[in-house]
Formats: structure tokens, sequence, C-alpha cells
């Protein structure tokens, strides 16, 4: 496989954790909050997906375990920092060391197994286009239902009702409240999507994207779902970038990694990280056309 | 009366925040087709009151009737459909928001719908606004109207207005009045809370007064004049401005010369040409309606805003055009701005630190270390000085009403001696005690020299404490006019743009 068939094909696939957590994550943060516990909830998202696939099969069952698994646990975040107005840094990082050491207490018999990945499915008459046919236009259903999420959630935040709302107890939530809505109802609800999706990226991760449980396999892309968002100024379209760039770039570290570029390996690991940040950076100090 | 029962009605509701007891054992019944005043100095709990009425807190004691129903108020949405509607003093805006999708958070309807009511309540009730505009770049006076119109829009049975015409222009507020007029002939019973007593004698047919949290009278404001309303309200006489004219007025401190300034922002005002000179021992007013280029003529002379040409703006002879906020304040300039809470005061910092904001070059900071002791001690003697009406330095200014807010702040700047100090609406909101006090202060200040210019939309204030009197409008200023041989009514013309045949 060719360089650029290998990246058309994997890009997707190795943005997509980082992007459902990312997205999930800005959702919170645009209701005034900010939950630092991606990591850990990714982390016990990969591990209860991973179990439930390897003793099932059911890939389907996986990706609802892994979803419930980070609900619950930001259920923790949203109980501290709403309800008992706990420090939200404080209540954000204990979640994140919380998540890994349970991810590491239930995957520990599970260490090296694997699962089968999913099926790829090529885009009906469009697969059998040359190069990116059978590459860029052949992903698995996570991929193809996440474009659309991405596209609508973008829009629901930007021109509908529910989006102003959160936008609104964002800017000013005494001000929500003593207009009437329930702001911590509808912080709840923010804090529960974002956990939700920060499970769903871990399970993708750990039963899709590598099929292989590894305990710390999630390896902080929880921490760059949290830059992501913060340099994709809260915009759906430039975290999709980011999220796209960085998939990339880590396809490009294994690649040079496999081809035995010249380069430390810690330097090359460490690479997709440092430029995705860089990039949102750039982009995020001057006013570009991927505002969404 | 015709056995109908009131449609809210309020016996024995009492709220306590910690040591103050800020209701007690309050009676109060509205009827349906009333204009109700609620009077009270700051801190008398009118604040609380409303807040117990609109579902925002829930009361220690007492009970709460609407049609004759006993109800419980968790929540300001159970308020808003039993139909109460509050148009609040610190207003209820998301400033990042234009002032349609303010609207739309509270008022169903498509954006087009909202957009054409608003521009059509606008005109039958002289409150017009675009819809388009986002809330951060109106003026205080334009905010009010959008809070009013939102909550029009809501079609309420009670209106809690609280202290709605200390931002509207004369005209306005008649306008206004007859728009509450009207609504009261549908039906409609309406809140009023003033500290403008002849407004309220003007406007309302029944006032619940209300001192240190009880009730001491319920009268027909019309039966009494206005000395004897405020003696219920405040319990002793008013102070009398003593006017002195015998203050000796010396050097120019603050020189505007052809100061020009476009617009920061796409509502903004653009500031034309305008020349003024405050000197020691002088106040100087500028008059008009808040939205031209009052916001921006405070910001160009506090230095939130340099003007390229530094000669433009002369404080103490020195050009400052071009200096920051902070090194104004070294050459001894002092700003009291109109928005109190975050730009004048930040308000989840206690007021010891929102003094120590301002003060911090007297020597409260001692090596990169802040003195706590001196910085409390500070604050102390401005809370005491000026009347303050909180618990403590420790506070956060937040929670301070407003016109103790605005107190606090005066005492702060005038701490720290200014030579030239500009206030913006220094009475805004605040009652009848709380201003005459503010300005007693004022005019105490000029007396011992300082150059004072005050932006204000109350031209009572004005008359009553300038020596010099300039309208803004439009980005315009007009020459300066004697207060005491022009009368309102030529400045209300000005106000309005009319050029009076003398643009001076």
């Amino acid at each position: 496989m060719s360089i650029i068939a290998f990246l058309l094909a994997g890009t997707l696939a190795a943005a997509l954790p980082l992007l459902l957590a990312a997205l999930g994550e800005m959702v919170v943060e645009k209701t005034g909050l900010l939950n630092l516990g991606i990591e850990g909830m990714m982390a016990i998202g990969a591990a209860v997906a991973f179990i439930l696939v390897f003793q099932t099969g059911s890939h389907s069952l996986g990706f609802a375990g892994g979803a419930v698994a980070g609900l619950v646990l930001s259920m923790v975040f949203a109980f501290l920092v709403i309800t008992l107005k706990v420090n939200e840094v404080a209540a954000g990082l204990a979640l994140s060391v919380l998540g890994l050491g349970l991810s590491a207490l239930f995957g520990k018999s599970f260490e090296s197994l694997t699962v089968s990945g999913l099926p790829r499915l090529g885009l009906p008459g469009l697969s059998q286009i040359p190069l990116v046919g059978p590459t860029l236009l052949t992903q698995d259903i996570l991929v193809w239902l996440a474009i659309p999420f991405t596209v609508a959630l973008g829009y629901v935040l930007t021109r509908t009702k529910p989006g102003l709302v959160i936008q609104a107890v964002g800017e000013n939530a005494s001000v929500a409240r003593s207009i009437g809505y329930n702001v911590a109802a509808i912080r709840f609800a923010a804090v529960g999507f974002g956990g939700a999706m920060a499970g769903l990226g871990g399970a993708y991760a750990s039963t899709v994207y590598t099929p292989l449980w590894a305990d710390g396999m999630i390896a902080g892309r929880g921490w760059i779902a949290l830059a992501l968002v913060v340099f994709g100024t809260w915009k759906t379209g430039r975290i999709a970038f980011g999220a796209l760039l960085f998939g990339v770039l880590s396809l490009g570290e294994l690649m040079a990694q496999a081809t035995g570029v010249n380069l430390p390996s810690q330097l090359l690991t460490s690479l997709p990280y440092v430029v995705t940040i860089l990039m949102l950076v750039v982009i995020s100090r001057r006013k570009g056309p991927l505002a969404a | 009366m015709t056995g109908m029962p009131a449609l809210l009605s309020m016996h024995g509701v009492s709220k306590r925040y910690g040591k103050v007891q800020a209701n007690a054992e309050i009676d109060l019944t509205v009827e349906a087709g009333s204009i109700h005043a609620v009077l009270g100095e700051n801190g008398a709990g009118k604040s609380t009151l409303m807040k117990l009425i609109y579902g925002v807190e829930t009361p220690d004691a007492g009970q709460i009737a609407w049609n004759g129903t006993p109800v419980v108020l968790n929540s300001p949405g159970e308020a808003q459909k039993l139909g109460i509607g509050m148009v609040f003093q610190h207003f209820s805006l998301f400033e990042t928001l234009s002032v349609v999708q303010n609207v739309s958070l509270l008022v169903p309807g498509t954006r087009a719908e909202l957009s054409a009511r608003i521009r059509e309540l606008g005109a039958t009730f002289g409150l017009s606004v675009d819809p388009d505009a986002m809330v951060h770049t109106l003026s205080v006076g334009e905010r009010q109207r959008v809070e009013i119109i939102r909550c029009l829009l809501l079609e309420p049975k009670l209106l809690i207005l609280d202290e709605p015409t200390s931002v509207l222009p004369p005209q306005s507020v008649a306008l206004l009045f007859e728009t509450l007029r009207s609504l009261q002939a549908k039906g409609m019973a309406i809140l009023f809370i003033s500290h403008k007593l002849g407004e309220v004698r003007e406007l309302c047919d029944t006032a619940t007064i209300l001192r240190a949290g009880r009730v001491t009278a319920r009268v027909d404001p019309r039966d009494h004049d206005k000395s004897e309303l405020a003696r219920m309200m405040i319990g002793r006489e008013i102070p009398k401005i003593s006017a002195d004219t015998t203050h000796r007025v010396a050097e120019d401190r603050l020189v505007l010369n052809h100061l020009s300034l476009p617009s920061q922002t796409r509502f903004g005002t653009t500031l034309h040409d305008i020349s003024l000179s405050v000197k020691s021992g002088q106040i100087v007013g500028i008059a008009g309606i808040s939205g031209n280029g009052q916001a921006e003529l405070a910001a160009a002379i506090s230095g939130e805003v340099p003007v390229a040409d530094a000669g433009a703006i002369t404080l103490m002879g020195k050009p400052a055009g071009r200096l920051s906020a902070g090194a104004r304040r070294r050459l001894g300039f002092a700003f009291i701005p109109e928005e109190r809470l975050g730009r004048g005061a930040v308000p989840r910092m206690s007021l010891a630190d929102n003094t120590l904001l301002t003060a911090h070059g007297t020597g409260l900071v001692r090596r990169g270390f802040i003195r706590r002791a001196a910085e409390r001690a500070l604050t102390g003697r401005v809370i005491e000085e000026f009347d303050v009406r909180t618990a403590g330095p420790d506070v956060e200014a937040g929670n301070l009403s407003g016109g103790n807010l605005q107190k606090f702040m005066l005492g702060r700047e005038i701490m720290l001696a200014p030579k030239v100090m500009l206030v913006a609406q220094p009475t805004w909101g605040v009652d009848i005690g709380a201003a005459t006090a503010i300005r007693r202060r004022l005019l105490s200040m000029r007396d011992q020299g300082t150059a004072i210019l005050v932006i204000s939309e109350e031209l009572e204030e004005l008359f009553e404490i300038c020596d010099l009197l300039h309208v803004l409008h439009a980005g315009h200023l007009s020459g300066p006019r004697d207060p005491h041989v022009t009368t309102a009514a030529q400045i209300g013309t000005l106000m309005t743009g009319a050029s009076e045949g003398d643009a001076a």
C-alpha cells in the first residue's frame, strides 16, 4: 500500500477517538464548565468496551457500554462540581486519575488480548473510484456516522434554540437562572453528553482503531482533546480539522517508525501532539475560513 | 374590594441572609390594574422582596398567594408561568448575543417574527432598538429598552420594574409612563420600584414603603407630598444640599481640545471635535441620552481607548491622549464608570480587593506583597465614611445593591484624593437619601479644589450640582452653558438634537 493510500484509509479512524471526545468537551465548556477528566473517561470507556466486545463479540454493545461508562464517570464530576460546588480543576484531575486507575484494574486480566475490528464499508457506487474508492471512501460504520453527526452538532450549537441556551448559560449562568433556566440541569446534561462522547471515543480506540488491550492505551488523547477544544476556539469545524491533523500526523509517525527514520522514537511519538497544537495556535490567532 | 381576591398578596413574608434580616413580616397586596410603588432606601429590602415574588429566592416564612391561591415559587420559570415578568436593575441580558437572540431565550417564536414584534413594540412604546444589534454594543438606556420589550412580549399579568426610569431621558420617561398606563388599562398590574418620588406620585395609585426590611407605611402617594414620602422612607428629613457659590475656580485640570475619535465598534458613536475644560473647583456636567457618545467619551478620557493626537486630552497641563489608564491615574485622575459591575468593580472579588485595584499606589503594596491589614483598614474607612451598607470588607462586590456599590466606588476614589475626577451616572439606581449624600460629596470635593466632570442622564441632578453644562448628542458636544440661566427645556431640546440656532 502506498503512503498516500495508507494515510487516506487510516486518517479518519485515527482522528475519531479524539474528535468524539473533543466535541463532547466543547459542549461542556460552552456551558461554562471545564472537565479535565476526559483522559479518565476515555480510559474507562475503552476498558469497559474492550471487555464487552471480548466477552460478547458485539461491537454495538461495546460502544454502548463505553459511552455509558464515560457518562457514569462524568456524573461523578457533575455531582461534585455542580451540586457540591467543588473546584472544577481539582475534580476534573481527580476524575482523570480515577478513570485511568479503574481502567487498569478492569483491564488487568485482558492485557495483550485482541478482538476483531469492525468491517469497513465502501460507499455504494463510489468505492470503485481508483485510489480514494477503496481507501478514503471505505470506512467503518462509526466513521460514517460521525461525519453527519459533527455537521449536525455544529448546526445545533450555532443555529438553534438549544445551542443559544447553551451559549447563554456559558456566558452568564446567574442571568440565565434569573430569566428562568435550570442552569444546573443544563450543565448536568452537557457534562453527561461530554462523558458519553469521551467514553465512546475510548471505546472506538480500544475495539476498532487498535483492537487490542494495553494499559495506558489512551496515551494522552484526552489531554489533546482538551487542547483541541481551546485552540479550536470552541468551533466545530476547527476542532474537526485539528482532530484530522492529529490523525494524519500519528499515522505519519507510525510510518516513520516503521521505515526507520533516523530520529529518536520519543521525538517522533511526540510530534503529532506538538504539531497539532502549534497548528491550532496559529489558526486560533487569526480569523480563518475554518469556522463552522 | 369587590370580593375578588387580589392578584398578588403576600402575608408575613420574611427572608434572612446570614445575619441580615432582609425582609421581616412583609405584607403586600397588589390588585389587578394597579400601579403599585415599592419605596425604600438602599438595603431596605426592595430587591429581596422582588426576588421572592419572582421566584429567584424563597421566603423563610410567610405566604404568597396568586389570585387567592397559595403558591410556592421555586424558580423564575414558575413565576413566569403564573404571569409575572420582571425588568431587572442589573440587567439580565447576554452580552455576546444579539437583541433578538436575547429575546428568543425567553419568548417563543422565530427570529423573523420576534424581530418584527420587537420593532412593532418599539414603535408603539417609544422603545426603539435594532433587533440585530449585539447587546454589548448597547448603552445602559438601550439595554433597558430591550429588557422591557422582552418582558412585554411575554404579556405578563404582573410586571415588576426595578428602577426603570433611572436611565431614560425625560421624553422617554413620559412615553414609558404612557406605556405603563395603557398596560394598566388592559388590567395589568405593575410593581414600580423607584426612588424618584415625583414619578411615584405621578404614576402610582398605591405605595408600600419599606424601611430596614419592614413595611412602614402603605399609602396613596398622590395624597402626600414628596417630603412626607421621603420621611416615611428614610425615617428623618432629607438633608438639603447647600449651594455654596463662593468656591474658587482656578487652573485647568482637564482639557479636551478638538477631540475626535472614530467609533471602536460597529454600533458605537464617533466623537466629533469635542472641546471642553474642567478647572479645579468646578463641576462640569455633560447631559444627554445614553448612546450618544457617553461611553466613548468616558473611554477616551479614562484612557481605556487611547487617542492618536496626544494633545487632544490634557490632564494637569500634560498631554495625555496616548497615556494608559494607569498613567493617567498617576497624574491624579480618577474614574467612576457607569457600569459598576465588571468595569467599576470586580463582582467576585471582596470589597477589600476591589479597593486595592485602584489604591495599590498608596502604600497598600510593599515589595510586591499586599499589606492585608492596611487594605482592610482603608476599605473599612470607605465603608464607614460613605455609609456603605454591608457586613464588611470581605463581602464580594457583586453582593452589594446598586446604590451601595456606587457609594463604595465613589468612596474608594475619593480616598485617593484625586485632582480630576470623571463620574458617569453618579446616582443611577441610587435612592434619594444616598443620592443626596453622593451629590453633597461631589460638591464638597469641588469646594476643596477637585475638578469634576459628571456625565449624567438626570437633568435635575446636573442642574443641582454643576457650574457649567454641556450636552452630548450624536457624538457632538454643545458649547458650555450656565445652568443658572438655562432652562431644562433648552437643554432637553439640545439632547434631542435640535440645533436651537446656536451650536456654539
